[in-house]
């Protein structure tokens, strides 16, 4: 269903993580972005396109689709920040965390031309009950924070981290891709995960 | 509804990555409409996303792209389909599983299995199935084990098997592992939605012989 399978990017982890960090803090973005929700101001957005777009490009492009393709979807993009950002609420996200989630959405769409199911990307601000998961404070550290415990994971679990996020690729297509057992992938993806949220925490007992 | 089984932590992360298939990403998403727990643990995981698309390596976007979006900043949008699906307080359904059977699980088109066994297939792509099952009080799906994972969300009534004991809300996320018999105890019939990876592997003779006829 893809324009090119992707590519084998994930065999080769060390090239990947060589990856920059971002000038502004991420709790600017966010609060430009909510900010953009009160004032449709068009030299902001400006700001947030220029921030954004190349990183809403880039990941599409390691799921594997065209230039071509990844430039229209990142268009689709970036419109849809424009229109939904009444829907976003700082409270819950940072900016990068509600636009990954956009920009994964319309890729998955494409794809497939089935909408991947959402739980509730729409109503983010209705959970009224439900507490954030980190500050916003905490949200302009954490990016580097996760990408750090990123380049500290051991190979084989930063693979099938890649493998997911950037391939798109399922536990049993990764187990048949690095002939191991699905209960390895599964376990190799649980102690990522572990570490990656920890750091997200700002917990660095591990 | 107190929900005792949860997602798997790999399972949950491959959804936010956007890499399960759409069947089990169906039965996540409906899993999340109907649990806290897991929409919170799933909250944290996206903010990993989005820490990996800040620090993403850049593919150049041009000037042009920026001057066609912002010409298009004012135009009208024709609203998405306006059909939010009924949320799970009224109907039982959960929204992502509602914008699949609408708001009724009694008015769908049900296909008699075997005597108190009936089946509802879902669209789905690849080689896996996804459809909703239900049966009778009392009665046993036939043991079976998988190939790779076997996901379920129960909407209504209760099941035990090997695993342990499971009513609505909750989620069993089998890996290729385990071998099991689903019972239903509850006494009105269960329902659940399942999504396979692959065809289901019977264990019995007698499951062997039927599987093409059932098409499980």
């Amino acid at each position: 269903m893809q324009d090119q399978p992707p590519g084998d990017e994930a065999l080769s982890v060390v090239a990947l993580r060589a990856e920059k960090t971002s000038e502004t803090p991420a709790k600017d973005w966010s609060a430009m972005l909510a900010e953009l929700a009160i004032s449709r101001d068009r030299q902001l957005f400006v700001r947030l396109f220029r921030h954004f777009s190349p990183r809403i490009k880039g990941y599409i492009m390691k799921l594997g689709l065209t230039e071509a393709t990844a430039e229209e979807l990142t268009q689709e993009a970036m419109l849809s920040v424009w229109r939904k950002t009444h829907l976003y609420d700082p409270g819950k996200a940072a900016a990068s965390t509600w636009i990954y989630t956009l920009a994964r959405n319309l890729s998955i769409d494409w794809m497939r031309k089935q909408k991947y199911p959402e739980y509730d990307l729409d109503s983010w601000h209705e959970e009224a009950g439900e507490p954030a998961v980190l500050e916003l404070a905490e949200q302009a550290v954490m990016s580097d924070q996760v990408a750090m415990a990123i380049r500290q994971l051991p190979d084989n679990q930063a693979q099938v981290i890649i493998m997911s996020f950037y391939e798109g690729r399922s536990h049993s297509e990764i187990a048949d891709r690095l002939s191991i057992p699905l209960g390895s992938v599964k376990s190799r993806i649980r102690l990522a995960s572990e570490k990656l949220k920890q750091a997200l925490r700002g917990n660095h007992d591990h | 509804m107190t929900i005792n089984h949860h997602l798997d932590e790999a399972t949950l992360f491959s959804y936010v990555a956007g890499a399960l298939a759409q069947g089990p990403a169906l039965v996540v998403a409906s899993h999340l409409a109907m649990c806290g727990i897991c929409r919170r643990r799933c909250r944290e995981l996206e903010a990993i996303g989005g820490a990996l698309l800040e620090n993403i390596s850049l593919a150049a976007v041009s000037d042009n792209t920026l001057a066609s979006v912002l010409d298009r900043l004012d135009q009208d949008v024709i609203p998405e389909a306006a059909a939010r699906p009924a949320p799970v307080a009224n109907s039982g359904i959960p929204a992502p599983l509602a914008s699949y059977v609408g708001d009724s699980l009694e008015d769908l088109s049900w296909k008699k299995l075997v005597p108190g066994v009936w089946v509802h297939d879902l669209p789905s792509q690849g080689k896996g199935i996804t459809r909703l099952l239900r049966v009778a009080p009392g009665k046993a799906a036939l043991p079976h084990s998988h190939r790779g994972s076997e996901l379920t969300l129960l909407l209504r009534g209760s099941y035990s098997d090997e695993v342990g004991r499971f009513s609505t809300g909750d989620v069993a996320d089998l890996d290729d592992q385990i071998t099991h018999q689903p019972l239903v105890d509850s006494d009105h019939d269960c329902i659940c939605l399942i999504a396979t990876e692959y065809p289901l592997r019977y264990t019995t003779l007698f499951g062997k012989i039927t599987q093409p006829l059932f098409g499980f």
